[in-house]
């Protein structure tokens, strides 16, 4: 309905139904999180993955791995100019980029199957957000303090003390991110020699641009967006639950246990009430804010911290651990019916799950365990397809390569077989040879114009194969292609 | 319509208080920061049309404070890779023919450049390939009129066939018939001798024989005895399987009556030295190099 401008007596009212009643605000002010700090067994666990995680991570980049001269002595190395990829012992060319294809799809199954087993395992302990909050946190609560030093201090106006820790917290934030984003350039460029680029202002830059750009999303995301990245950013908190089930393990409060809850003094009587006596520990120890007794959520990352939180919180008013669990929805449900348990890891879907898994790593095995060092190619000419020759010959063209991914030069005969009286030339060498001497140089593509000449008999295509062999006469590679006669 | 009464009754969710048939509209806020980020992106999209072409206008357009086009971006493209080029070209124009092709690194340049070059310049008439068609001899076969060395082809190239340049390869066969050396008929009689040195059945096996003495009196001195030609002369071998302008019987006599004078344009002055290097390595390793 239109406004009526005459009418102003109303406006006043009708204004603020418009914007505070009818139309409630669509936009909502990001309220911080204050995680407190907790002991327990899920966060040792949690310390323990996050310092395997970020040793590997700051570390793999200086491992050295020598693989003879001329080639780069790091582990692992993702040489985009070169362009290859150095992993151990393998050396990967770009159009084996399916390895990492294969990888990635392992990847997405594993994180399936860990899903449809034990929940968000995957978000809770080794996601690089998490653990970088995790690490991010941790400084936080060293120089500014536990959760409620940090209320107070973030409600206070700015004083030397508040301006000092938090001065000194963006300084190491901001430090580790430094690493942080180093290190990643470093799995792209050899790792000493880009550090001592980046430290004497050598390196190019596309160098700096990148270390600046990881340095300072390693510091937005994990300092500033935190558990915004999960909620809101990442699609996996959406899709998880595709992988769920009744009987997967899952952070979740067990309200049969707790309920009704309320405030405990000691010499109380736990008669007709619950064990929950609604402390909120679980709510203060959350990274992502959340209360874990609504109910599965998707904010919640699984990390169990609320787990540990309310077991001290148990320990101390005399009642049994585990008031919030790691539990599947189906145990959950028996035990409020005081049914027997039972773990079930072993459904249809987690099956499915293992046996892509293994199917695609066997894949990958084998493919791996078949890589050949050559790559041998030959592509019949189309223009012309086949040329007459003065004696009423008929000759085609091929453009042969041989890929040498070794590091030691290959020196290879190639020939015909399965056309009688061919004999080849090399373009602009011109004779007639039963085989030709190639010599391929390390870790090069050689590429040769070869001719094929044979008498004129049917019309036509004639197949034939071209062979290589190495100097002892050993087949290495065979291809068939075809011969065109007019 | 809906009750416009706002709730937070749909379990722990705000509504926005419009229901119908008893479904609920709920509200989940979308934080600050991510408008914020929006209204980020419109600023760089308006300091990007300040900066870069945005409007356009009836006949022209804003070309934006820094002046970029694509166009000038592809100029300085190619300038960059004629600039690349030229250390290859300079290196070309400073060896002979023969030296460039003994340089690998040179002779993979030439080849690749001369692949270009010889479909702007060469293919029109000599195909793609280089495989030619009647009246334009193939390059990729082994028949050459004027020799098929490096030193050759760059010769045939650089001074063209019956061109207009001074040291032009010129070769003149008579017309036979039109200016009355001989008749019709003794024309078709050579016809026959000259299907029979290239292994082709004649016509009239009588005629192949007399053949012969027409062809020893008119035709050796440049197609030689056997009539395998001559290079020096740019006389064609007959006695193969490859023909210009078709082998057989009536193409034959036409050849002998009228004679053929195909044209090479001389490309010395219309390509720089170092192009025709090229063209000559490329065409070389096109089969019949030799």
């Amino acid at each position: 309905m239109a406004p009526n401008p005459s009418d102003a007596a109303t406006r006043p009212a009708r204004d603020e139904a418009l914007l505070g009643v009818l139309a409630p605000s669509l936009y909502a002010d990001h309220v911080k999180v204050y995680p407190r700090a907790v002991r327990g067994y899920f966060r040792t666990i949690k310390w323990v993955v996050l310092a395997a995680c970020l040793a590997i991570y700051y570390a793999l980049p200086w491992l050295r791995w020598d693989r003879g001269p001329g080639a780069p002595d790091q582990a692992l190395l993702l040489d985009m100019s070169g362009p290859r990829g150095y992993v151990f012992n393998l050396e990967i060319w770009p159009q084996e980029v399916y390895y990492i294809t294969g990888l990635l799809i392992l990847g997405a199954l594993a994180l399936f199957l860990a899903t449809a087993l034990f929940g968000r395992v995957w978000c809770g302990y080794a996601c690089p957000q998490t653990v970088w909050t995790d690490l991010f946190l941790a400084v936080e609560r060293w120089i500014e303090g536990d959760r409620n030093a940090r209320i107070k201090r973030d409600a206070q106006p700015m004083n030397a003390n508040k301006a000092l820790r938090k001065g000194a917290k963006h300084a190491l934030w901001l430090l580790i991110s430094a690493a942080t984003g180093g290190a990643w350039i470093m799995y792209f460029v050899d790792a000493p020699t880009v550090t001592r680029a980046i430290a004497t202002g050598a390196a190019s830059g596309a160098t700096y641009f990148f270390f600046a750009l990881f340095t300072l999303t390693t510091y937005g995301l994990a300092g500033w967006a935190r558990e915004q990245v999960c909620t809101y950013m990442c699609p996996w908190p959406r899709i998880q639950a595709a992988m769920q089930d009744e009987h997967s393990l899952i952070v979740t409060y067990q309200g049969w246990r707790g309920e009704t809850r309320g405030k405990h003094k000691a010499g109380d009587s736990w008669d007709g009430r619950g064990d929950c006596i609604d402390c909120r520990a679980c709510v203060h120890v959350c990274p992502t804010g959340i209360d874990i007794r609504n109910g599965q959520q998707m904010e919640c990352i699984g990390c169990s911290l609320c787990i540990d939180a309310c077991d001290e919180m148990m320990d101390k008013v005399g009642r049994p651990q585990r008031l919030i669990d790691f539990v599947s929805l189906s145990n959950l449900e028996n035990r409020a019916k005081a049914q027997p348990t039972a773990l079930k890891l072993l459904r249809t879907r987690t099956a499915l799950y293992a046996a892509l898994l293994l199917a695609v790593a066997a894949v990958m095995l084998v493919a791996l365990g078949l890589r050949s060092d050559i790559v041998f190619t030959a592509q019949q000419d189309r223009n012309p397809l086949h040329v007459v020759l003065s004696d009423g010959a008929i000759r085609n063209g091929y453009v042969v390569k041989v890929s040498n991914k070794t590091r030691a030069p290959m020196h290879l005969r190639l020939s015909a077989e399965g056309l009688d009286g061919a004999d080849l030339f090399l373009a602009g060498e011109p004779g007639r040879h039963a085989a030709l001497d190639l010599s391929i140089e390390p870790d090069e593509i050689a590429e040769y114009h070869v001719f094929l000449r044979a008498p004129r008999r049917t019309s036509g295509l004639t197949g034939l194969s071209l062979v290589l062999r190495d100097r002892s006469g050993r087949d290495v590679e065979r291809l068939r292609t075809q011969f065109s006669m007019p | 319509m809906a009750d416009k009464t706002p709730t937070k009754t749909a379990g722990t969710t705000e509504t926005t208080g419009h229901e119908w048939d008893g479904i609920q509209e709920l509200n989940n806020p979308l934080p600050k920061w991510w408008l914020y980020v929006f209204y980020a992106t419109v600023i760089f999209a308006v300091i990007w049309s300040v900066l870069y072409p945005s409007v356009p206008f009836l006949r022209s357009h804003f070309t934006g404070l820094l002046g970029y086009t694509q166009r000038t971006e592809v100029a300085r493209n190619l300038e960059l890779a004629a600039g690349a080029q030229a250390v290859f070209r300079d290196r070309i124009r400073n060896l002979d023919v023969v030296a460039v092709r003994g340089d690998d690194e040179l002779r993979r340049f030439a080849v690749a450049g001369g692949r270009v070059l010889f479909a702007e310049n060469c293919a029109g008439c000599h195909q793609s390939g280089g495989v030619g068609t009647k009246g334009y001899p193939s390059l990729a076969d082994d028949d050459w009129l004027w020799g098929g060395s490096l030193d050759d082809i760059e010769r045939t190239i650089r001074y063209g066939i019956r061109s207009t340049h001074d040291e032009t390869r010129v070769s003149q066969m008579p017309r036979f018939q039109a200016d009355g050396i001989l008749t019709a008929k003794e024309v078709e009689v050579v016809a026959d001798h000259v299907l029979s040195l290239s292994g082709q059945k004649p016509a009239n096996a009588q005629n192949a024989q007399q053949g012969a003495k027409l062809f020893a009196d008119n035709c050796i001195a440049c197609h030689g005895e056997t009539g395998r030609g001559n290079r020096e002369l740019g006389a064609p071998n007959l006695a193969d399987k490859v023909w210009l302008y078709g082998g057989d019987r009536s193409a034959i006599v036409h050849t002998i009556a009228q004679s053929r004078n195909g044209v090479m344009p001389a490309w010395a002055g219309r390509l720089d030295d170092a192009t025709i290097k090229m063209l000559a390595i490329y065409v070389h390793s096109l089969g019949g190099g030799e």
